[in-house]
């Protein structure tokens, strides 16, 4: 039977009675692109189709149904894994549903431990898997068609939903599925090769885009239940306190207040209407105590780090040759010290989430990227068992790694048992800002050797940063991968190389954020190479081409972007750095081209190169790499988490600045054709933007800059 | 109650009437295309169009949009007829797709000042609307397209 969690919330409302049968129905997500309503009216008298395995449902009257395990925040997932499956069943990709899917097992990403939408790898971990699903249930359609007109399978021909054979009989996906569903799983498929491909390397319209411009895509902020209420939360202004006492008389006073509790995430104000909560949250009299935190600030924070850099090498990441040898025997030696601010996610849509609790279970709808999480946290607040919690994945505005984790979820749990009724928190922008996981702060010491022709023969990096994965998934055996991911996979031919590790906590939820490591290390490791490169009395981009004889598809991500960006022929006045990345399996290059007059910095233009390997859908590989670079930007220049007394300074758009249509550069990305595996897309393009800029403007000032954000320095005309 | 007209509906609201016509829409309503941000009128998540014109609704009081017009992402056309959500939909804009009701309001409140605005028309009536996905380049694509659209007799 299929899981009741994988229906869609409207359909579960209607539909249940049928389902208790153990009958499965192909059933649409509501509201998702087109503003159709359920596909399932044919099969409501009994059996309608089949799931024919974790991936397909086909239904008889032939509408398919894809499940797609990985959440959609952006990144194109909804659309990508279709495509991968629908290459192999041939079908009409235009004609098929999508469907988020449930708890289980099957959705589990062997690359992230869990079903996770994460690492940037939903492509490469489906890349084999939904082909695989594709071509099976193909092979039993095909194998059902052959069993009905007693003939051999190799006759039959799967094409556009519809098997036929030599006499000119046809029959439909959907009058096979049932039949089909009975067969056993055959083992030898096989997939086809990419020069048949019709489906992948095409750019194809999202699927998700059209619910996008009608105001009908349903994100978790929009969920709507019978009876439901609305919520606030008041959580501790100091990251880390607790409530001390709460006098909630004047709020529950307050119009359309129905409940204050006291929950574990903070004081919950329900209300018929969210206005009146946020209103009535005003009016509570909270005494806090403020916790561990309350002397916590930005000079507290690097101070600790820095101590504990100098107490020690800490833990070995990468040891190649002898750094420190080559380092001491070097003709010329280099040392520099970078730092990297705490970051927000900032995602549009504030965290969020509608549970519905009942004594048998509970419904939960959430923008998530952890399903599995979410459901064992929620299990917790309501005293259920896990299997009891049933996920409904909704669309997320903006994941960026903030919805990997579920500290939002609890206390609408916690709200809707004590409420009786379907209860959403949402939770404000301040809200949001002020409480964030944030992107961890890191103090980075870097030494590099030359040796008499200029050659880079020695590296040495040590970081110090807290441990997002020790905080997450406890325990970390050696170093954290989430700490060091661009450092240890430093694509330079140097011999001798070190890379190491100090955790260093600093007392707040440090998280998860688009391109994680990588942005810090690559800032590091692109300025330092700039830092190098002038040492040694050369180009930037002969340095870097230099250390890069045995890797061909990153040097030619470089020339190309050198080439597009005329390396070298800058305008008068305008000034250009480079950066370059491996990561995620995909290797990219960067130019940016840059101004400062009068004090001030303009971005006039960003040169991308990419090579991510074998595409399924450019037009959205384009524009995860745009997406990516305008991240980068607002990042680089402005991107500063500050605390004070252990609160948050920044809490809204006013003071945690983003990127506005009028302040993009020109943006040329370029995709470079390949047949190699797929790479990941959506957290690439990040890393590389503030080593670019920072190596522009000290091409145009001679200044290094080795501390994030930009807009915190004072920059000199050149 | 409060009277509004919303999407040429005549509607009776019962909400307190300092209630930003923001949740009025999405709570008392049941208008969720229209998206909230920030509350502080910073990232236009909230556009909507008041009497034509591109209003930020998660600051504008139920009080002050008693007897006046306005006009939501729903309103916008039946069937995604708009000239910009044609464009949207052609150029593929949306990522994640939650400030695209703000970004097109506003689009569709340039074009209807301006049918041909420039690229310096577009920063100034478009730098009010933050999309943290970075989707301006194609926005700015699809402003342009849909300027030739409504050249061609798309509906506006």
């Amino acid at each position: 039977m299929r899981p009741v969690s994988a229906l869609s919330r409207r359909d579960f409302l209607g539909k249940t009675a049928t389902v208790g049968g153990g009958l499965i129905l192909a059933l649409t997500l509501p509201r998702l692109g087109a503003k159709s309503s359920s596909a399932a009216a044919a099969g409501a008298a009994g059996r309608a189709g089949s799931q024919l395995n974790a991936w397909l449902k086909i239904a008889r009257d032939n509408s398919i149904t894809i499940i797609v395990d990985r959440s959609e925040m952006g990144q194109g997932v909804y659309t990508a894994l279709p495509m991968l499956l629908a290459e192999e069943l041939n079908i009409n990709f235009d004609a098929i549903r999508i469907e988020a899917a449930p708890v289980g097992d099957a959705y589990i990403n062997p690359g992230n431990g869990g079903q996770v939408t994460g690492t940037s790898n939903s492509v490469q971990d489906a890349w084999d898997k939904l082909r695989m699903a594709g071509a099976t249930a193909r092979t039993m359609l095909v194998s059902a068609a052959a069993r009905r007109w007693r003939v051999d399978p190799a006759q039959c021909h799967a094409e556009n939903g519809r098997v036929s054979n030599p006499e000119g009989k046809v029959l439909t996906y959907g009058e096979l599925a049932d039949s089909a569903a009975q067969l056993p799983i055959p083992k030898d498929v096989k997939l086809k090769p990419k020069t048949n491909f019709q489906i992948i390397g095409k750019p194809r319209a999202r699927i998700d885009t059209p619910g996008k411009v009608d105001g009908s895509a349903e994100f978790g902020l929009d969920v709507k239940l019978p009876g439901m209420l609305y919520a606030a939360l008041a959580q501790s202004p100091v990251l880390g306190g607790k409530v001390k006492a709460l006098d909630s008389g004047a709020a529950e006073k307050m119009p359309g207040v129905r409940k204050v509790l006291l929950t574990t995430s903070g004081v919950v104000v329900v209300a018929d209407h969210f206005w009146q909560a946020l209103k009535a949250r005003q009016a509570l009299n909270i005494t806090w105590d403020p916790g561990a935190n309350v002397q916590l600030d930005n000079a507290a924070i690097h101070t600790l780090l820095k101590r504990t850099a100098a107490a020690g090498p800490g833990l070995t990441a990468r040891a190649d040759g002898d750094a420190a040898a080559a380092l001491k025997s070097a003709q010329q030696r280099l040392s520099a010290a970078y730092y990297l601010p705490l970051l927000a996610h900032a995602c549009m849509e504030p965290m969020n989430c509608t549970a519905d609790v009942k004594a048998d279970g509970c419904d939960l709808y959430v923008g998530t990227q952890v399903q599995q999480v979410a459901q064992a946290t929620a299990a917790t607040a309501a005293g259920l068992p896990p299997a009891q919690v049933r996920v409904h994945t909704t669309l997320i505005g903006g994941g960026f790694g903030r919805r990997l984790d579920v500290d939002f979820i609890p206390a609408a749990v916690e709200a809707s048992k004590a409420a009786g009724v379907p209860v959403k928190v949402i939770w404000t922008r301040e809200d949001d800002m002020t409480h964030d996981t944030y992107r961890p702060p890191a103090y980075e010491e870097v030494s590099g050797g030359l040796d008499a022709a200029g050659k880079l023969i020695a590296w040495k990096l040590h970081i110090t940063s807290p441990s997002i994965t020790e905080r997450m998934f406890p325990p970390v055996k050696g170093v954290d991968d989430s700490v060091i991911e661009a450092a240890v996979n430093n694509l330079y031919d140097v011999p001798n190389l070190a890379v190491s590790y100090s955790r260093q906590e600093i007392g707040i939820d440090v998280g998860y954020m688009r391109s994680v490591s990588h942005a810090p290390n690559c800032f590091v490791i692109e300025s330092f190479m700039d830092e190098l490169a002038a040492a040694a009395g050369k180009n930037p981009y002969d340095f870097r081409v230099q250390q890069l004889a045995k890797k061909p598809r990153q040097r030619r991500v470089l020339q190309l972007a050198a080439e597009r960006a005329g390396w070298g022929k800058a305008p008068a006045g305008r000034y250009q750095g480079m950066a370059l990345m491996e990561g995620y399996t995909t290797h990219l290059a960067q130019v940016a081209e840059i101004s400062i007059v009068g004090g001030e910095l303009k971005v006039h233009k960003i040169v991308c190169v990419v090579d991510c390997g074998q595409m399924v859908n450019p037009r959205i590989v384009e524009s995860q790499i745009e997406s990516g670079i305008v991240f980068g930007l607002s990042a680089a220049l402005w991107g500063d988490v500050t605390i004070a007394g252990g609160k948050v300074s920044q809490t809204n758009f006013n003071n945690y600045r983003l990127l506005r249509n009028s302040e993009m550069p020109e943006l040329d990305v370029h995709l470079v054709d390949s047949d190699e595996a797929p790479g990941g897309i959506g957290e690439a393009a990040v890393p590389l933007v503030a080593p670019a800029l920072c190596n522009a403007i000290f091409a145009a000032t001679g200044k290094r800059l080795r501390a994030l954000p930009i807009g915190r320095q004072k920059l000199l005309n050149a | 109650m409060t009277s509004i007209t919303v999407n040429n509906q005549m509607l009776n609201v019962d909400a307190e009437p300092d209630t930003p016509l923001l949740w009025v829409l999405r709570d008392h309503l049941g208008m969720t295309g229209t998206k909230y941000g920030c509350g502080m009128a910073l990232c236009g998540a909230c556009t909507v169009h008041i009497d034509g014109a591109a209003t930020r609704s998660c600051v504008l009081p139920l009080s002050a949009v008693a007897g006046r017009s306005v006009t939501t992402i729903e309103g916008l056309s039946a069937d995604r007829s708009h000239a910009v959500q044609r464009a949207w939909l052609e150029i593929d804009v949306p990522q994640c797709g939650y400030c695209q009701s703000g970004q097109i309001m506003s689009a569709a409140a340039l074009l209807k000042a301006n049918p041909k605005p420039n690229d310096a028309d577009i920063d100034a009536a478009m730098s009010g609307n933050i999309c943290r996905c970075g989707t301006y380049p194609r926005i700015r694509r699809a402003i342009h397209r849909a300027a030739e659209l409504l050249e061609t007799g798309a509906p506006k």
